[in-house]
């Protein structure tokens, strides 16, 4: 990628990212799964279930990205993770373990059902 | 379950939402928006002015204005002048700036470069503490991204306008987060600090004109363009505007980082966003300003948050820990872990910090091991505003603050443990017994037997007693007795 030379492409650049083909945000028809991975995160064991989701997701057939955020501000749930289902609003799931992260695959992301430790939305965000 | 949402995200934005390691996500954000509004659309003199009516004020604790700091460094001349970023979180119990760095590194790049544009400085330094990796990584991988996408570098959007950022790297010195230290020690010095004025705006780092800003300032900068001073100075009290982080722990349920609108009160923070106190236990303080901060009280729990009335209350906004305390908590204790933490962290440079802090903090240790007298109590407080009036720096100027502000609030404790010899919450070792019930006791020896160092004597099925003087008070005994026969007194 080159540079960016113009305030205009900086914004035909926003655009593509956002929802044009070169969708990074949210593609439609992915689930993303974002893990918080910041040092309290990594400190409570967000790397093995980072790793756990990417292969078990890919064992599995579902069609998902999997991907590092920083913190969700959540310190007393570590590790947390964020499930988007296409067409739904994002899920925030705490004290994520193997065991846990193994049933948000089989019963929320591949059955829709609901698992325990939702952590509900405390904040607005800006946009 | 209801869910109240008083937490506002504009710092925290990013946080959590985007892959830090991919500039792709933040411009996706509408990153970089704000620097092209800036460069494109306003003078420098016009972006300081938007600054200044965003009503921003520094997050780094002291709270000096922004806007106004831009301005004095641009009417600054120089050959080359500096902005740097402050990014030597030092409070214990804090990590609001780490967790920025780690989330959203972006956004302070973005922002040091408009600073750069307004003061007329083509070199940014981020000044972080090596204790960070993550945070340093990260901003390594933002840094070469930016440049590749060409936001940072030479004639940026093809503008002429050039401005680059470097690491500098602390070595966790407290005293180091003070600007006039902080530049010492990135020019190779110890890290010291000096007498302002001059001020770093007049002559900072290698002796030209330098804006230092905290981490939390810088990442607010973007929105302030993208969503106008306007919007900004809506949010908040009447002298604070924004919104803060601050980083809750200790005693309560939902430790976190949070993002609240200057002005909410302390009650709002403790027990709706965190979830009240941990095991239902009574709220007794709040400490926030770190060790430079003092304690707000159940008193204070309907003051709104904001620079001004935090300072009226005795303590101060401080970066931004919270640090929350409950009926276990002794405050002489928690008054003198402050000042154990300030004693270490004295650079020595000037002696009231150096000699006064260590002698306060060894009154501190003489009323917590039950050897203080009432006099002992008056000299806590002249010798505490002594230091404070004398010191060089910020640090030794607030050093005192948790005792003054826990003697303020709590004396009544601070008498206990001189006259009665108490410590209402347990904590201070020297100050409680275990004592063996005779009623209770039957002689099972179960404690003679769990004490680590045979303090107790007594025959099978004879009452048996606790020597104090060997006693090391570690509870094993009340812990392991099953007729309740061991109290604390």
């Amino acid at each position: 990628m080159g540079k960016i030379n113009s305030p205009a492409e900086l914004k035909k650049m926003q655009e593509e990212l956002k929802d044009g083909n070169n969708c990074i945000v949210r593609p439609k028809d992915k689930v993303v799964i974002k893990v918080a991975y910041a040092t309290c995160g990594i400190a409570s064991g967000a790397t093995e279930v980072m790793n756990y989701m990417s292969v078990e997701l890919e064992k599995r057939n579902v069609d998902a990205i999997v991907k590092k955020t920083g913190c969700m501000g959540y310190c007393y749930a570590e590790p947390t993770i964020e499930v988007s289902l296409p067409g739904k609003d994002p899920v925030v799931f705490g004290y994520v373990d193997i065991k846990k992260a193994d049933q948000i695959i089989e019963r929320y992301i591949r059955n829709n059902e609901l698992v325990e430790g939702v952590i509900p939305v405390n904040y607005h965000n800006i946009d | 379950m209801e869910i109240n949402k008083n937490q506002i995200r504009i710092v925290l934005r990013n946080c959590g939402v985007i892959d830090p390691e991919d500039i792709r996500e933040y411009i996706a954000r509408d990153g970089y928006s704000a620097l092209a509004k800036v460069l494109f659309e306003m003078t420098p003199e016009r972006a300081i002015q938007e600054v200044i009516d965003s009503g921003i004020r520094g997050r780094g604790g002291g709270g000096f204005p922004t806007g106004l700091k831009w301005k004095i460094a641009r009417s600054n001349h120089a050959d080359q002048k500096y902005v740097v970023c402050n990014a030597d979180e030092g409070d214990p119990g804090a990590f609001m700036d780490r967790s920025v760095l780690e989330g959203d590194p972006h956004s302070v790049l973005e922002a040091m470069a408009i600073c750069g544009y307004c003061i007329g400085s083509t070199k940014g330094l981020i000044y972080i503490r090596a204790e960070y990796p993550l945070a340093i990584e990260r901003l390594k991988i933002a840094i070469g991204q930016a440049r590749e996408y060409g936001m940072l570098g030479n004639k940026i959007f093809n503008k002429d306008f050039d401005f680059d950022i470097e690491l500098r790297y602390g070595a966790g010195a407290f005293v180091c987060g003070e600007e006039t230290a902080l530049i010492h020690s990135m020019e190779g010095k110890r890290g010291e600090p000096t007498v302002k004025p001059p001020f770093p705006a007049e002559s900072g780092y290698l002796g030209k004109p330098t804006n230092v800003n905290n981490v939390e300032t810088f990442a607010s900068i973007p929105v302030i363009f993208n969503k106008g001073a306007g919007w900004f100075n809506k949010i908040g009290s009447e002298k604070s505007k924004g919104t803060k982080v601050f980083a809750l722990a200790g005693k309560i349920n939902n430790v976190g980082l949070i993002e609240v609108p200057m002005g909410i009160t302390l009650r709002e923070v403790i027990y709706d966003i965190g979830g009240g106190i941990r095991d239902g236990k009574e709220f007794k303080a709040v400490q926030t300003g770190g060790p430079s901060g003092g304690c707000l009280t159940k008193k204070h729990l309907d003051t709104p948050i904001d620079y001004d009335n935090l300072i009226a209350a005795g303590s101060m906004m401080g970066s931004g820990g919270m640090i929350v305390m409950d009926e276990d908590d002794c405050m002489v204790a928690i008054a003198k872990f402050y000042l154990e933490f300030t004693v270490e962290e004295s650079c020595g440079k000037c002696s009231p910090c150096r000699i006064g802090n260590k002698r306060l903090y060894e009154i501190l240790e003489k009323i917590t091991k039950g050897a203080g007298t009432m006099e002992d109590i008056d000299n806590l407080r002249n010798l505490g505003k002594v230091i404070k009036d004398t010191s060089l720096c910020g640090l030794g100027q607030t050093s005192p603050n948790p005792v003054l502000s826990t003697m303020d609030s709590f004396m009544e404790e601070y008498v206990e443990h001189v006259i009665d010899k108490k410590c209402r919450a347990g904590v201070c070792k020297s100050l409680m017994q275990y004592i063996i019930d005779a009623e209770n006791c039957v002689g099972c020896t179960a404690c003679a037997r769990n004490c680590p160092v045979n303090a107790i004597t007594g025959e099978r099925k004879q009452v048996h007693l606790i020597n104090q003087s060997i006693c090391i008070k570690c509870g094993a005994c009340y812990e392991k007795c099953k007729f309740n026969a061991i109290s604390i007194k």
